[in-house]
């Protein structure tokens, strides 16, 4: 017997259905093949079909049945237990390269996961604690790589010195382009900082003189520790690392070095974040991010304020990009796209704008996963974009996103 | 003389296109107040859609062209219309009441999705359409250079200013129109009135859609090569033609779509074509630092 | 802190104040003086332009035509031509809102240390002594939590000291907000309705708040009303606006009884619509 409610739920799911079916009829009904006189089309009906049943038998599931429970509120010693699962992230991460199963390729892969968990921690100072909506962030990441790349060609200075230059250049660039647009409002920011990390990207595309358009810079060099040389055979007045040690050369010390280092910048800017926002900088941006006009009427300058985020946001997006470009050896404006931009934003925001250890576990999902599955490469960023509806329509104010207090009044715990 | 004119003449088409997909923006964000980030992917699905329809037609349909052009243009409207009906509906319409960065991230969310589908549909490749209008008229002859006006540049301004005069009627003239411009002014309100806020929403976004689409068509036949990425340069342009124009303004969009074009063409016919587009950028930021509110548009004071 | 003027000084002088949208005058040609040691009252009927003169004063309108003086110890200032934060940093102008906007994921402590952001500031050389660790700000931070504390203390808040200010109770959320203001150790609070959606009991506790408030901090406080039981009984002052204008000033008591008050209140009998009196005996 045909409950009503089930009736309801067939003819919705039916209709749902019916318009996957028309929304996949033409792009994946239809398919442009270029054939022998130009193009031609080829029927892949079958996908449509596929469409419509999934679409079908999903409306109906989520139309039968119960909701889903509300995630039980978390409880006050939550905080407690994020400081924990903190220091032992912290901890595998210091010992990864020595684990037994730990290879080349292992330590590689957590090299690039933690250059977008520094990327997002960078950003998140900017979108989750200030509020502001940065979609050019990957300028900043393309000015730190450059100037890196330039100051250690041109003027030969090391990895040490070409490193806070790299940051301080971005945190200037912050600067130029936040001082006239932060005063607009939300979607307009978001816009126009978009239009101009394109804007950076098509001058890096076409200053051949300077940035060596499409091709690039190559050539970079790689940092040394306290002039200790990585290469097999050090170059003139150095020592090579091995030989210092004693012991033989092998090229995966480079790669282990790099990634102690990027571990240590990405763990820099963690520690800055959780100590600015315990600093009148940190609580103002946060005041910013709930309600400008309380801030200003409790004198409160807005534009500095916000100046203030993008600037060292900005700053930690250029150290990033020094590393970088002296990981690579080799930049290329294909490198900074709006896509990188996309996916940082991404991760802040699956990590619950504002969350530090969200920021490392949603890194590791979308950049660490799919680098284990090459085969479903060209499927991530398709599954990025379903990610960031999908959470937003699940969660609008991110996964992680308990806040607690920076101060209290008995004494910090 | 002649290459100004002749630039001049470009400029308008693109212009005219840019202006159909900023009516979209316009729209949407005088409704619900929000940036339709995804929109430039639907006019990048009109483009598509419509040359599958094209081609579609053209192979079953027989030999006539301007009766496979008709069937295009109406199979383009309805399916791209789809697109966008779904999208605010999946999307948007649960994030109406949720904090303001939500549906933003939302609608970067659905546009990388889009993006992305059509690239594995189709394939990452460009795809060309061999040239189905030739010829045109020559207005003018100087010495080294003929200005001339093709046919297509004509059927797309014909084209572009009937809709523009429909779709005024339909705002101007009609319930739904009235209804929708109510919306607009004070949401609440026209609920309370016994508006159905949630279709006049959805007719706002088929109406852009639509719009859109028939972009995508001009666009599929004028530059005869299309592809996924279309859709995100051609948007952040019109959505600067929006804001230019005075966001909330249709004839404010056209007009914004016509400068853009107009700008385009010239800075591309004689400055430089690589930094085209820096210049359109440029101009974003100039409009909303020095004139917000844009040309045609109404000044915004908030409530404290 | 520099101790605000005496008490019955002047302490902000409005001065001819028109503001105008459009067609539209909010506030026309107003004048009047709201005084040290005292709590004026702006009284009126809804749309008389009580809260477009208090964005005027707090900075976030500017007047086309007036002045608005703040009489600072350090010297008069002139609010009109300040933006709203340097109002609030430096002419030690407070403000509480109609729609309560407090930070609301932020804790009740904290958003009193936000209101403090200026002296912090100032002592942590922006936040690099922070950074360093330095004793300097220790310090500073220590005296900001005191003074949190202080108000705590007053609003009988303390013990939700940690909770998030947008989770408390309605009553509890306009006594933090007032905290607040008064952290940033104002020479006027400015209330806008203080008392809209308390209930008498906490209204009463209101009254009592405002009047130490004048007494114990000795500044000036000018606050928007339309509860009479609170304007009747605490206020020195009382102004009276109707369609921008004022048409009444003086104390409770006087414009209570002032014609042109009652009739903006309760509007005029008009004498054409009543039937006309019968002459001779009374009718039953």
């Amino acid at each position: 017997m045909w409950r009503k409610f089930d009736v309801a739920a067939l003819r919705d799911a039916a209709l749902a259905g019916l318009v996957a079916g028309a929304l996949a009829l033409p792009m994946l009904g239809f398919r442009l093949v270029d054939g022998v006189t130009g193009l031609t089309l080829a029927g892949h009906f079958d996908l449509v079909a596929w469409a419509v049943g999934l679409v079908f038998c999903g409306r109906l599931l989520i139309r039968l049945l119960p909701p889903l429970p509300a995630l039980p509120a978390l409880p006050a010693r939550f905080g407690d237990l994020r400081l924990k699962a903190g220091w032992l992230l912290a901890g595998i991460a210091l010992i990864l390269p020595f684990l037994p199963f730990a290879d080349r390729n292992l330590v590689d892969k957590a090299t690039l996961v933690l250059i977008y968990i520094m990327l997002g921690w960078g950003l998140n100072i900017v979108v989750g604690l200030a509020g502001l909506l940065d979609l050019g962030f990957v300028a900043f990441y393309a000015v730190g790589a450059y100037s890196y790349a330039l100051l250690s060609q041109t003027f030969g200075l090391s990895f040490w010195v070409c490193l806070p230059l790299a940051g301080l250049l971005s945190a200037g660039f912050g600067l130029a382009l936040g001082f006239p647009v932060l005063r607009l409002r939300g979607d307009y920011l978001a816009i126009v900082t978009l239009g101009f990390g394109e804007i950076i990207r098509v001058i890096l595309q076409n200053w051949q003189e300077v940035t060596g358009g499409p091709n690039g810079i190559s050539g970079i060099e790689r940092p040394s520790l306290f002039g200790l040389s990585f290469k097999a055979v050090a170059p003139e007045g150095q020592q090579s690392f091995a030989a210092f040690f004693g012991i033989d050369y092998s090229s995966e010390q480079r790669v282990i070095f790099l990634y102690f280092l990027i571990l240590a910048l990405a763990l820099a800017t963690n520690l800055f974040t959780l100590r600015i926002r315990r600093l009148p900088v940190g609580r103002a941006w946060e005041a910013l991010r709930e309600d400008e006009i309380a801030c200003r009427s409790l004198g409160i300058n807005p534009t500095t304020v916000k100046l203030s985020a993008f600037a060292l946001g900005a700053m930690f997006a250029g150290f990033a990009g020094s590393f970088f470009a002296t990981r690579q050896g080799f930049i290329s404006p294909e490198s900074f796209t709006f896509i990188e931009s996309a996916v940082i934003l991404a991760i802040v925001v699956l990590g619950g704008m504002g969350s530090q250890i969200g920021i490392v576990l949603a890194a590791l999902l979308l950049v660490g996963l799919p680098e284990w599955f090459r085969e479903l490469q060209q499927y991530r960023m398709l599954a990025f974009g379903g990610a960031m509806v999908l959470i937003m329509l699940w969660k609008p104010s991110g996964l992680l996103s308990h806040r607690a207090p920076t101060i209290r009044l008995g004494g910090n715990p | 003389m002649e290459y100004f004119l002749q630039q001049l003449i470009n400029g308008l088409t693109l212009g005219a296109i840019y202006g159909l997909i900023a009516i979209g923006y316009t729209m949407v964000y005088g409704i619900i107040g929000m940036i339709n980030f995804a929109h430039g992917e639907i006019y990048m699905l009109g483009s598509f859609i419509s040359l599958i329809a094209f081609l579609a037609a053209t192979t079953l349909g027989g030999t006539s062209v301007p009766l496979a052009l008709l069937a295009t243009l109406f199979a383009t409207m309805i399916f791209t219309a789809l697109w966008g009906w779904t999208v605010e509906r999946v999307a948007y319409r649960p994030l109406r009441g949720a904090p303001r960065l939500a549906p933003l991230i939302s609608a970067i969310g659905v546009s990388i999705v889009l993006q992305n589908f059509a690239q594995l549909a189709q394939g990452a490749r460009v795809k060309p359409l061999p040239p189905v209008f030739h010829g045109g008229i020559t207005l003018m002859s100087g010495e080294d250079f003929t200005v001339s006006l093709n046919w297509l540049q004509m059927i797309i301004m014909a084209l572009t200013l009937v809709l523009m005069l429909g779709f005024t009627w339909v705002i101007g003239r009609t319930s739904l129109g009235r209804a929708q411009r109510a919306t607009e002014q004070d949401m609440k309100m026209a609920s309370l009135l016994g508006i159905d806020v949630d279709r006049i929403v959805s007719a706002t976004f088929v109406m852009g859609a639509v719009l859109a689409s028939v972009a995508g068509l001009m666009v599929t036949l004028y530059y005869g090569v299309i592809d996924f990425y279309i859709g995100f340069l051609a948007g952040i342009k019109a959505f600067t033609a929006a804001v230019l124009g005075g966001i909330g303004s249709l004839p404010g969009a056209m007009l914004g779509g016509l400068l853009i074009g107009l700008i385009e063409a010239l800075w591309s016919g004689y400055f430089s074509i690589e930094y085209k587009d820096v210049a359109t950028f440029g101009i974003l930021v100039m409009v909303l630092l020095f004139r917000p509110t844009g040309l045609l548009g109404r000044p915004d004071v908030e409530k404290i | 802190m520099s101790e605000p003027p005496a008490s019955g000084e002047a302490l902000l002088d409005v001065d001819h104040v028109t503001m105008r949208f459009g067609g539209l005058f909010a506030v026309n040609d107003l004048s009047f003086s709201a005084r040290s040691r005292q709590i004026t009252a702006v009284i009126g009927p809804n749309g008389a332009g009580k809260t477009t003169l208090f964005n005027c004063i707090t900075g976030f309108y500017k007047p086309q035509v007036g002045r608005l003086t703040l009489h600072h110890p350090q010297g008069p200032l002139l609010l009109e031509r300040l933006d709203d934060h340097v109002i609030s940093r430096r002419a030690r102008v407070a403000r509480t809102f109609q729609n309560i906007r407090l930070f609301a994921r932020m804790s009740v402590l904290e958003n009193l240390i936000v209101a403090q952001h200026t002296a912090l500031m100032a002592a942590s050389a922006f936040s690099l002594a922070g950074l360093l660790g330095l004793h300097r700000y220790r310090d500073a931070e220590r005296r900001a939590v005191a003074k949190a504390r202080h108000w705590l203390d007053r609003m009988a808040l303390t013990g939700l000291a940690d909770e998030a200010a947008g989770s408390l109770p309605y009553g509890h959320q306009r006594r933090l907000e007032i905290a607040r203001a008064m952290c940033t150790d104002p020479l006027l609070l400015c209330l806008d309705e203080p008392a809209a959606g308390l209930n008498p009991r906490e209204s009463a506790e209101l009254n009592r708040l405002l009047r130490s408030i004048r007494d114990q901090d000795g500044i000036g406080l000018l606050l928007i009303e339309h509860d009479m039981s609170v304007v009747m009984e605490i206020s020195d002052h009382v102004v009276v606006l109707d369609y921008g204008k004022k048409i009444a000033e003086g104390n409770p008591a006087e414009v209570k009884r002032d014609p042109a008050v009652i009739r903006a209140y309760l509007g005029e009998p008009d004498d054409a619509d009543l039937p006309p009196e019968p002459t001779g005996s009374a009718s039953c």
